[in-house]
């Protein structure tokens, strides 16, 4: 089955990525683990909200007030003058985010279409704006998280996070868990239902679904992954303020799963990675990389219209592929659940 | 004989227009119950109202003497009360035992055990596969439902609605489209299914109405203008001057 074959991808993938700090200098460095534990983490972003939009076909544009709240959650709640509890601020993170996403989902949840594109915004925009304006928050300053958390089991700390490679391990780790998640979740009677009410949810409905249900349990999952990425980002960079909350944020995550490709786990990742990796690499070039990564993301819109990850089919000559049993008409996708 | 599913003066108003007026009907299991009338009749409305897809602004509806007037449509289904479409409406991207698979699957429990593979419910498995046999569809199961023919995408949608295991069954137009040779294919079904379920069949085609229903409710401007036994309807003044014709 492909979900043999896409689960020997992510094992080699993982078990490259997880060679990269003992690779020789001019990969190696802390630059590079820096900047690979950043891609990790918006991986770890974006497929959280491919199970929204790519899977169950709900356009959110406000999926980084979930990604902020965990952040600034971390730095809230940790003490200042010793590093905190890592179980409890990583609970306690993805907890305030799936929260969250809670009640954002249950009010946001009767919209359809472009209005839930605005109304997720809309919410979005308000979380944003009480980080912004509430001194308790830091305001538009922002606010420090000056120890890193510590993760012990009976006083003995487990591993330091202070040390480059041992949070990039940790986050690998991190990564890894979403992806086991998110791909039971997707060949589970869960996750074909959430396929289901993309495709056509007034039928779901019919057959006996009680889809609102099905698409919040989503929403709160999307919420608590999402807030697992802010609580690694907030513990990397030690510092939060009100622009991971921008709508900003919300709209680079969307454009990453559509460069990588709508409804695939590893688009999400992929498209991360060529994000971060691209406008990491424009902006060493010159000072307007933001014209060259637009230009960039126009050009695989329009060249592949699955994203990256139609690239190898494309590549494939078609004299390869196996030759297809019924003349299904080629503007039909033939989709098959894992 | 007992009562399936019972309207008492189910309305239905969009502003102006009453689209459904104090509809009354009852519907008995083992019988086919067809809703005939002009296009505007209020036909598919009522068939919406009585699934639950659209709330009454009047009325009441029984399933099996209970009161489910206030109930979503998922809930109505979950207790075995299931509607076909006029248009087809189905999972085109996905094979003909998905869209079967997913269907059943609205009926099993423990639906959030996410660790669980969907492919390994057996119970979803065997009642697509049994509602495929049923509907003639069991040689085109891997078959994307894009690729069906027209009569085959209707017989799909009546496959979708038996994998919900329902008692009973709302078919909005089943024929419609249909070649001579499919139509007769979906009577028989029909014909067997009434076996175990009650059914309420909205048609055009009047030969098939008049060939398999036990009862026939004739729509005009969202009231009955008539309801009871075909040759009764059939001899019905008021029905031959306002919609048989000289039929």
């Amino acid at each position: 089955m492909a979900s043999l074959s896409s689960l020997r991808g992510w094992a080699v993938a993982f078990a490259l990525l997880a060679t990269l700090p003992w690779l020789p200098a001019p990969i190696g460095t802390p630059y590079h683990l820096e900047l690979a534990t950043q891609v990790l983490t918006m991986a770890i972003f974006a497929l959280s909200l491919q199970l929204l939009v790519g899977i169950t076909g709900l356009v959110s544009l406000g999926h980084a007030a979930f990604y902020g709240a965990a952040a600034y959650a971390v730095t809230a709640l940790a003490p200042q003058g010793e590093a905190g509890n890592g179980w409890g601020l990583l609970l306690a993170a993805v907890g305030s985010a799936a929260l969250l996403a809670l009640v954002i989902g249950a009010l946001v949840m009767r919209t359809q279409a472009v209005y839930f594109i605005m109304v997720t915004l809309a919410f979005a925009q308000l979380v944003y704006f009480v980080a912004h304006d509430s001194p308790w928050f830091g305001g538009s300053d922002g606010a420090y998280l000056y120890f890193k958390p510590a993760f012990s089991i009976g006083g003995q700390l487990l591993f330091d996070l202070d040390r480059p490679a041992v949070f990039y391990g940790f986050t690998l780790g991190c990564t890894a868990f979403t992806v086991a998640v998110l791909t039971l979740v997707l060949r589970s009677r869960f996750g074909h239902a959430l396929v289901g009410i993309r495709h056509n949810e007034q039928r779901m409905r019919a057959a006996g679904f009680s889809t609102q249900g099905y698409k919040l349990a989503a929403f709160v999952l999307a919420g608590a992954l999402a807030g697992l990425a802010g609580f690694l980002y907030a513990t990397r960079s030690g510092y939060v303020n009100p622009e991971i909350l921008s709508w900003h944020q919300s709209g680079n995550a969307l454009v990453m799963i559509i460069l990588g490709g709508l409804g695939s786990l590893p688009g999400a990742a992929i498209g991360a990675a060529a994000f971060v990796l691209l406008a990491e690499a424009f902006q060493a070039m010159t000072s307007h990389w933001q014209l060259l990564l637009g230009g960039f993301i126009i050009a695989i819109v329009a060249l592949l219209p699955r994203g990256l990850v139609g690239l190898p089919a494309l590549l494939t000559p078609a004299r390869r592929r196996a030759p297809s049993a019924e003349a299904a008409p080629a503007a039909q996708p033939r989709e098959v659940l894992p | 004989m007992t009562i399936a599913l019972r309207a008492d003066a189910v309305t239905r108003r969009f502003g102006a227009l009453t689209a459904v007026d104090t509809v009354s009907l009852s519907m008995e299991d083992r019988r086919i119950h067809a809703v005939i009338g002009t296009n505007g009749a209020g036909k598919s409305t009522l068939i919406n109202l009585l699934s639950g897809e659209l709330p009454l602004s009047a009325g009441r509806v029984t399933l099996h003497g209970e009161d489910i007037t206030a109930w979503s449509q998922p809930r109505r289904a979950g207790a075995g009360l299931n509607r076909s479409y006029q248009r087809n409406n189905v999972f085109l991207p996905l094979s003909v035992r998905e869209n079967c698979r997913l269907a059943a699957q609205a009926r099993q429990p423990r639906a959030w055990r996410f660790w669980e593979a969907a492919q390994a419910c057996r119970a979803s498995q065997s009642a697509a596969d049994d509602a495929m046999e049923r509907a003639g569809l069991a040689e085109h199961a891997q078959r994307p439902a894009a690729s069906l023919s027209h009569g085959q995408k209707r017989q799909l949608e009546v496959a979708m609605c038996l994998a919900t295991a329902p008692k009973v069954l709302l078919l909005d137009e089943p024929l419609a489209g249909m070649g001579a040779e499919e139509s007769a294919r979906m009577l028989e079904l029909m014909r067997r299914l009434r076996q175990d379920h009650a059914i309420l069949l909205v048609e055009h085609d009047m030969d098939a109405v008049f060939a398999v229903a036990d009862a026939i409710t004739v729509m005009v401007n969202g009231s009955v203008l008539a309801t009871g036994a075909p040759a009764d309807v059939r001899a019905n003044p008021d029905v031959q001057a306002a919609y048989l014709g000289g039929h």
